[in-house]
């Protein structure tokens, strides 16, 4: 079996891998980092993207031997110790959850959409979210944390 | 998802070689198909031959009146570049509209074309743009490379490697999304040369093709009235869950119409 070694929110983690064994796999089974979540498994739901050498992409649909040598950060790595990241502490207040299965996939998403786009409108997050599916909160709650998140980090 | 042996090819004759020695070696661009595939076992290759860490297949480059495409850029790269946003506006509105924000993050113009996905937007981009196509063998022109469902021109071993897009006076793409996957119901890309049109339809059929009805009234005049009363035949298209053919033929009009009017406006 190949060895992989992929760093994991600044962490270098070495593996035996299948060939087969998917990202999302290898973060939720063999390093144990479970906020990284599989919803849909025909890769539509973006439950489970997370960040690869700083893009976002979907982890269950990569294979973790694509990634040997990358760097990966996952909802476990965004927040600064006991310090929420800006856009964790946008979705508590402005309660854009319920459930909370695919807010790790939104929260992630959300904070690549600021790197590309740092004061999208309206339109502009709801088109982003094509690709993270909530079945709970309608996304009105979503996209105004995304909002919020924008406003507060220009102003920081 | 079954096994299979991996390998991560560092160059163009390496995968090539790798895809004829392999008993049913499969090449993988940025995995957006495949894996999919793949995990719903509706494929089972004995290899995977991994295109993504070759650099000589990225890039955008702006040569003579067309832009030259790597195969292995993603969609982000082409939707986000001043060079084809400035040159060929339409091609960075549909690289921008596929899937979503992080299937365009992995996902590749060459996987896209290679696999003559019939509801895939870059085919119509190709065949409306009279692209001409480079692989590691020779070049093929757009006409010449769609043969059918999932069919193309290349040949085992053969890598598309570059494509290059005729940059047109004016062109636009239109698609009618699925709500949940983002694949075109129907997409129609129209491009405007000089006075030669050329209308691509992707979605509707098959494989892409070439709307030449529609094209014969655009060259007489380019405008979406120009082309109304023109019915595009039910016979070979798609008819699924998704849309029955008699849809699909009504928003091959649609679709084209819109285009033509938001090219007129660029």
């Amino acid at each position: 079996m190949p060895t992989v070694t992929i760093t994991v929110n600044g962490k270098p983690e070495t593996r035996e891998v299948e060939n087969r064994t998917l990202l999302v796999q290898f973060l939720r089974e063999s390093i144990g980092l479970t906020g990284t979540h599989v919803g849909c498994d025909t890769s539509q739901c973006g439950a489970c993207v997370v960040h690869i050498d700083g893009y976002s992409a979907k982890s269950c649909t990569m294979l973790a031997t694509q990634v040997n040598g990358s760097n990966v950060k996952t909802i476990e790595g965004l927040a600064d110790g006991d310090k929420l990241h800006p856009m964790q502490e946008a979705f508590r207040e402005n309660h854009g959850l319920q459930c909370g299965f695919c807010t790790p996939g939104m929260v992630m998403s959300a904070v690549y959409l600021l790197e590309v786009n740092k004061k999208p409108n309206e339109q502009e997050i709801r088109s982003w979210l094509e690709g993270n599916i909530c079945r709970c909160t309608g996304y009105h709650n979503i996209v105004k944390a995304i909002a919020a998140c924008a406003d507060a980090m220009a102003k920081a | 998802m079954y096994n299979f042996e991996y390998h991560q090819a560092k160059s163009v004759a390496e995968a090539s070689e790798l895809s004829l020695k392999t008993e049913e070696g499969k090449l993988m661009a940025g995995g957006m198909t495949l894996i999919p595939t793949l995990k719903q076992r509706l494929a089972k290759p004995s290899d995977i031959i991994d295109l993504g860490k070759i650099a000589e297949l990225k890039g955008i480059k702006k040569e003579g009146n067309t832009i030259v495409i790597g195969a292995m850029t993603r969609h982000f790269d082409v939707a986000y570049s001043d060079i084809v946003k400035s040159a060929i506006p339409a091609l960075a509105h549909l690289a921008g509209h596929i899937g979503d924000p992080h299937v365009r993050n992995r996902g590749t113009m060459g996987g896209s074309i290679a696999n003559s996905d019939p509801a895939a937007d870059y085919p119509a981009g190709v065949v409306a743009l009279n692209a001409t196509l480079t692989t590691n063998k020779r070049t093929i022109k757009a006409d010449d490379f769609f043969k059918g469902l999932f069919e193309t021109a290349l040949e085992p071993g053969e890598i598309l490697t570059q494509v290059a897009f005729n940059i047109p006076d004016k062109a636009w793409y239109m698609k009618f999304p699925n709500p949940a996957s983002r694949y075109a119901v129907v997409g129609a890309f129209v491009a405007k040369f000089g006075s030669e049109v050329r209308v691509a339809i992707t979605g509707a059929g098959s494989y892409v093709f070439r709307q030449k009805a529609f094209e014969a009234a655009l060259t007489k005049s380019f405008t979406p009235e120009a082309i109304k009363d023109i019915v595009q035949p039910q016979d070979a298209l798609n008819s699924d869950i998704h849309a029955s053919a008699e849809y699909r033929a009504h928003l091959v009009n649609v679709m084209a119409r819109r285009a033509v009017a938001h090219a007129n406006t660029l």
